[in-house]
């Protein structure tokens, strides 16, 4: 029997006809051993539906199965309630379900919440009393359980976000542990922690978080670090950060993580995978209309995709262009989009598209022509599939007018010449409703166009009428037309024509009218009457209720006729006489059909750009720290409006250093002017093709204070505003607080507040004291001066550690660090190949580091490389510098793997892209796996510019890098002295400096980072431990003249590296 | 974004198709009442809509009103309906998670094991996704659950095939 339900699932797999075993498998499910019962559970779950008849039958196996003392059926039972079950029946397995909540085995726990959930979407009613349960469920110890329960509560809080903002914290907390990887192993995917519990509760957040400042206030800190962990180049992560970018753009916004997200966007529309494009393109799409500004970032990204040959990309580029459309991009727009429309061919596609088109046609419609032929287009393209909305408004539309009669005048009289227009090429086909707007308009408007026959209209709606495409309903509309136009003229040859023809008509509606209108033609009065002209919009009055017949009904039912039934009523008793057993509460039938029937269109999503104080000063902000990076693309485009402002800044930044360098300077200033015209030239025809396109797509985007400036403005004016602009705020220099009062004047509507401004300037400030340090020779003193707090700042790191980089010692000499002071000279020439020299982020400048090297270089880019001591690992800190003036594409870092070293997450680093002149920079958590003195690291780089390009670089490693002192106290030293097996020991001589036997720890203390445990007399134990936490233990003892270090350690290599580093460090001191 | 977009927000796979490349279907599951005739046809036009595409093409296809999410593995499609708004690539690894599944549980999986064992695949899918949203996303859990039941199955079995006489 089983074989048989198995074969039976394979045939209906394959198409055939099966419903005969259906009982069968219901029948399995309930006699059958476990074997067979798991095989009819399944097959009733394939095979039957939510509202089958058979389903009946099976509850009562499933209360039995869910009482049986084995585990199995109990799953088997629970598994299939949580997939299929009859509503009407819930009450009767409910408390059986509710008692499994409470079951020692967490995959019943977990399949009963999952029942629930079933429950609650089915009849959200019926589980009502049990929500504390769900609470229980979600502080579960098991996270399967606790996951199975966030489906619950994600359900519901989308149906009311309001009254679980309590659970906020909660949410939040879980979060932070499952980000933070305290869930066990085994819910990791590709080593990220329980993604999908991750992105639920992702969801979650989003929901309770929507336009709640003070809910969103609780989680703005975990989502920082969602966004910070999900760092792997795995498919999956990028799955998350999507989620975290929706997520931080749907609750109460805060600009940090606005910025940070939308830097992650950057990054998936950058990306060379066409999915993860696709994904930056949606997120683009979503965010677009509260930063309006990404679009501006990533314009070149967005006109490429418009060519993409993969169509899903294509279409998400439109919907991302029909968000940020305005008044003066519709028509590249609407074009673009009536372009994709020709090509496409599928159906949902085009009813989709060209309801938008109707929308931007007539919401930001320029002038009447264009409006006019774009919804031609539309109707002409979109054929009958279009959503009888369209038409509907469009009417409307044209019948109610504007406020502007004359406008309203013309806007008909372009449509009808249109449409005679259209109608004047004989054989063409165009859809149904196309025809019937023609009419209605024609009819309607006819008059207004003096200089054309009406003859000549009816002789074109009379040829139209005898065509066979045309259907029966237009035909009506066609006729109505002529009606109309037949009342205003005094005797027509071809109403009469019409008349004669239409009299014989099979089609008994047409007959109809032509009789109709037969009996008006002889009554002129009465027709004028009937259809005055230009009255569509007044209002009817109309007897609804027909309360005119009301003594006819009273005469009929009089005579015994029954009385009238609704039409709904009589539908039914049709229903139930159908069927035996109506299940269906009566008047739901009604209920559901109404609804489809008024199912309208989408309401048209408001086009606002985010205009309150808070989204603008985020996007403010945004833009502000991003200057630098954003040169490439901004001249490109030449946004005016926008981009004045970031001139203004990069004028600030550098300019005060402009005057010691100015030649050097050249190469540094974000943008020099008198490069534009080469840029200019040498781009390639295609090229100003599109950035033309781009300039038309994207205009009016960035400011409303520059609306008027773009579009039409050439880039002769544009460039002579950009040096002028710069000229300006090199006369300002001085006087910053004019150049900001000037920057907030100028650009009033972008900047919100006078302290945006302030604070922006402060980060440029900040940026200039920075760029300067390298800059040239001439500074080298202030490049001193610049060190000397750096080094103040660095005096909170062990002291031994700054000792070791004032003396030079030996210890980072092998890790070719330069240490510190290189030759003004050296510098220079540095200085001059290499404009950028990065600087760490703040966050680790605080952290022990060694000074930034150059890695390696060629033309194009230049990598340098800084060690960050952390306490758990050595972060390299790769720093990437775009040389070029122009953007650089696909820039890949690659480490080698190597028996030593253990990178960790990815070995790889990607940067979609590195703004000109800009500097980049990865971190790589390093770990050692086997023990070595040292060890080199060696990776590449690869870019591509005009050519692939791969740069090869190596970096060494010391031990020393990954030892940290241990702190411990004397007895745990003992005891942990006695535990450990591996021991090295080894005289050494002590120099004549280090007389002193304390002298001697001391170094051993500050160049070695160990922890000196205690000293007894001469003898001192030391501890140390490699990373992650491989102790190793030093017990060391002086005797005439000689150190006698005796050192202990689980791991056998670990105390020969040690030793060998000792022997150097006592030699060199 | 607005309101009304936000609250028919769901994050629901409609079904899920298993194919090969020839276009013979391996697996469904629906997660959406449909009568068997519509079945057939979306089965039918999805095949097509997807052996059609190029390789260099993305995993997603506009469907109707649905998305489609898809992969080649060797030579079988797997194939997961979306909606709208959900998370594309989370789906693209809701599929791999599968496989991997099936390929612990089969160990190294192929198109076979899934047509022979084809109740098998059901079970795990079972096990992983219910109603259209994944449930369990621990490998081992998931994996052991089946186990466990088959073990019993195979004492069962044992005990069925004892002779009786």
């Amino acid at each position: 029997m089983k074989e048989c339900m198995v074969r039976l699932i394979y045939c209906e797999m394959l198409g055939y006809e099966s419903s005969f075993g259906y009982i069968h498998a219901i029948k399995l499910a309930q006699q059958g051993n476990l074997l067979e019962k798991r095989v009819g559970y399944l097959a009733v779950s394939l095979f039957l539906h939510e509202n089958h008849e058979l389903l009946l039958l099976l509850v009562n196996t499933v209360v039995k199965d869910l009482q049986s003392t084995n585990l199995v059926e109990v799953c088997m039972a629970l598994t299939v309630v949580s997939q299929i079950f009859p509503r009407e029946m819930i009450p009767a397995v409910l408390p059986l379900i509710e008692d499994k909540l409470q079951h020692s085995k967490e995959i019943i726990r977990r399949k009963a919440v999952q029942a629930l959930y079933k429950f609650y979407l089915i009849a959200p009613n019926q589980v009502q009393h049990i929500h504390d349960k769900f609470r229980k469920a979600l502080c579960d110890r098991d996270a399967g359980v606790m996951a199975a329960s966030l489906h619950i509560y994600l359900q519901m809080i989308k149906e009311n976000s309001s009254g679980y903002k309590d659970l906020t914290g909660s949410f939040v907390t879980i979060l932070k542990q499952v980000v933070g990887g305290k869930l066990s192993a085994d819910f990791n995917y590709h080593s990220v922690p329980a993604p999908w519990l991750q992105i639920q509760l992702l969801r979650i957040l989003g929901l309770l978080g929507k336009d709640d400042p003070r809910t969103s206030e609780v989680m703005y800190d975990v989502l920082d670090e969602s966004l910070r962990r999900a760092e792997i180049n795995h498919n999956i992560t990028y799955a998350i950060l999507f989620e975290c970018v929706q997520t931080i753009y749907t609750i109460y916004p805060k600009s940090e993580l606005l910025e940070k997200a939308a830097k992650c966007i950057g990054k998936f529309v950058l990306s060379p995978k066409i999915n993860l494009k696709y994904l930056g393109l949606k997120a683009l799409t979503y965010v677009i209309q509260q930063d309006p500004n990404l679009a501006l970032q990533h314009q070149m990204t967005i006109i490429e995709c418009l060519d993409h040959p993969d169509p899903i990309i294509k279409r998400e580029t439109l919907e991302l262009l029909y968000r940020i459309t305005n008044g003066q991009n519709v028509i590249v727009i609407v074009q673009k989009m009536l372009d994709y429309l020709k090509e496409s061919k599928d159906e949902y596609a085009i009813i989709n598209l060209v309801g938008k088109i109707a929308e931007l046609a007539e919401k930001y419609a320029p002038n009447n022509e264009w409006f006019i032929q774009t919804m031609n287009a539309v109707f002409s393209v979109g054929g009958d599939v279009v959503h009888s909305d369209i038409p509907n408004n469009f009417l409307r539309l044209l019948a109610e007018g504007f406020d502007d009669g004359e406008e309203d005048l013309q806007l008909r009289v372009y449509a009808v010449q249109s449409y005679l227009a259209l109608l004047e090429e004989e054989d063409k086909l165009y859809p149904q409703k196309f025809l019937q707007v023609m009419s209605w308009v024609l009819g309607e408007y006819f008059s207004l166009v003096t200089d054309v026959d009406p003859e000549v209209i009816l002789t074109k709606l009379h040829s139209l009428l005898k065509k066979t495409f045309v259907t029966s309903e237009t035909k009506a509309w066609i006729m109505a037309a002529v009606t109309k136009i037949a009342s205003h003229t005094s005797c027509s040859k071809t109403v009469d024509e019409l008349i004669q023809e239409l009299s014989s008509s099979l089609d008994t509606c047409l007959r109809q009218y032509a009789f109709e209108l037969k009996h008006l033609c002889e009554d002129k009065a009465l027709m004028k009457s009937l259809f005055p002209f230009d009255a569509s919009c007044t209002d009817l009055v109309v007897d609804a209720s027909l309360s005119f017949l009301d003594g006819f009904v009273a005469e009929g039912l009089g005579h015994g006729a029954a009385p009238y039934k609704p039409h709904h009523q009589r539908q039914e008793e049709k229903l139930s006489q159908e069927k035996a057993l109506n299940f269906e509460p009566y008047g739901l039938s009604f209920a559901s059909s109404v609804s489809s029937g008024v199912t309208g269109r989408q309401s048209p999503t408001g086009l606002s750009f985010g205009s309150d104080t808070s989204g603008n000063s985020a996007e403010t902000g945004h833009k502000e720290t991003n200057t630098l990076k954003l040169e490439g693309v901004r001249k490109l485009w030449g946004k005016e409006g926008y981009l004045p402002k970031k001139e203004n800044k990069t004028g600030k930044g550098n300019e005060p250093q402009a005057v010691p360098c100015g030649s050097l300077l050249a190469g540094q200033v974000g943008e020099p002017p008198a490069l534009q015209p080469d840029q200019g030239a040498s781009l390639s025809e295609e090229d100003k093709e599109k950035q033309q396109l781009a300039s038309t797509l994207f205009v009016g985007l960035g400011s409303s204070a520059g609306v008027s400036l773009m579009g039409k403005a050439d880039t002769a004016t544009q460039k002579f505003k950009r040096k002028s602009k710069i000229n300006e705020t090199q006369h300002l220099s001085e006087e910053a607080s004019d150049l900001q009062n000037s920057a907030a004047s100028d650009f009033g509507p972008l900047l919100d507040t006078v302290p945006i401004n302030t604070e922006d300037s402060e980060g440029s400030m900040h940026v200039r004291l920075r760029k300067a340090s390298p800059c040239s020779s001439d500074n080298v003193e202030d490049n001193l001066a610049f060190e000397t707090p750096q080094s103040l700042r660095k005096s909170m790191l062990d002291d031994r550690l700054s000792s070791n980089r004032l003396s030079q010692s030996s210890l980072f000499a092998d890790s070719n660090i330069e240490i510190f002071q290189p030759s003004p000279s050296a510098q220079c020439e540095s200085a001059s190949e290499t404009p950028l020299v990065p600087s760490l982020p703040e966050e680790l400048e605080e952290l022990p580091h060694s000074e930034v090297v150059g890695l390696c270089q060629s033309d194009a880019l230049a990598l340098h490389l800084c060690k960050v001591w952390t306490d758990d690992s050595l972060l390299l800190i790769v720093f990437v510098s775009n040389k070029t003036t122009s953007a650089l594409c696909a820039v890949n870092l690659v480490f080698e793997e190597t028996e030593h070293f253990q990178i960790l997450e990815s070995t790889t680093s990607q940067f979609p892209v590195i703004e000109a002149q800009s500097v980049e920079h990865c971190q790589k958590g390093m770990r050692m796996n086997k023990v070595c003195t040292q060890a080199i690291l060696s990776g590449s780089v690869g870019y591509q510019s005009e050519m692939e390009t791969r740069l090869e670089f190596s970096v060494t490693l010391s031990l020393m890098d990954f030892i940290r002192p241990m702190e411990m106290t004397t007895e745990d030293f003992g005891k942990l002295w006695l535990s450990l097996s591996n021991d090295v020991k080894q005289n050494i001589k002590m120099s004549s400096c280090q007389d002193s036997f304390s002298a001697a720890l001391d170094t051993l203390q500050r160049k070695l980072k160990l922890h000196r445990v205690d000293i007894i007399g001469n003898e001192g134990i030391l501890a140390c431990q490699l990373l992650p936490s491989v102790p190793c233990l030093l017990h060391c003892r002086t005797h005439s003249g000689m150190l006698a270090l005796w050192f202990r350690s689980p791991c056998a290599a670990l105390p020969d590296g040690l030793l060998y580093q000792c022997q150097k460090v006592m030699e060199e001191s | 974004m607005n309101e009304g977009q936000l609250r028919q927000q769901t994050w629901k796979i409609h079904f899920i198709l298993l194919f090969s490349r020839q276009g013979k279907l391996r697996l469904q599951k629906w997660y959406t009442t449909l009568p068997d005739k519509e079945k057939k046809k979306i089965i039918r036009e999805i095949v097509q809509i997807i052996l059609s595409r190029n390789q260099k093409t993305s995993s997603f296809v506009d469907w109707k009103d649905l998305k489609l999410v898809y992969k080649r593995y060797a030579s079988l499609y797997f194939c997961c309906a979306i909606e709208d708004q959900d998370n594309e690539l989370l789906t693209l690894e809701v599929v791999h998670r599968y496989v991997e599944l099936l390929d612990r549980y089969f160990g190294n999986v192929c198109e076979l094991d899934i047509i022979f064992n084809f109740e098998k695949a059901y079970f795990i899918l079972d096990e992983f996704i219910i109603g259209g949203e994944v449930q369990e996303t621990s490998k081992k859990t998931a994996v052991k659950a089946i186990e466990e039941s088959d073990m019993l199955q195979e004492t069962v079995e044992e005990y069925m095939n004892k002779p009786a006489f």
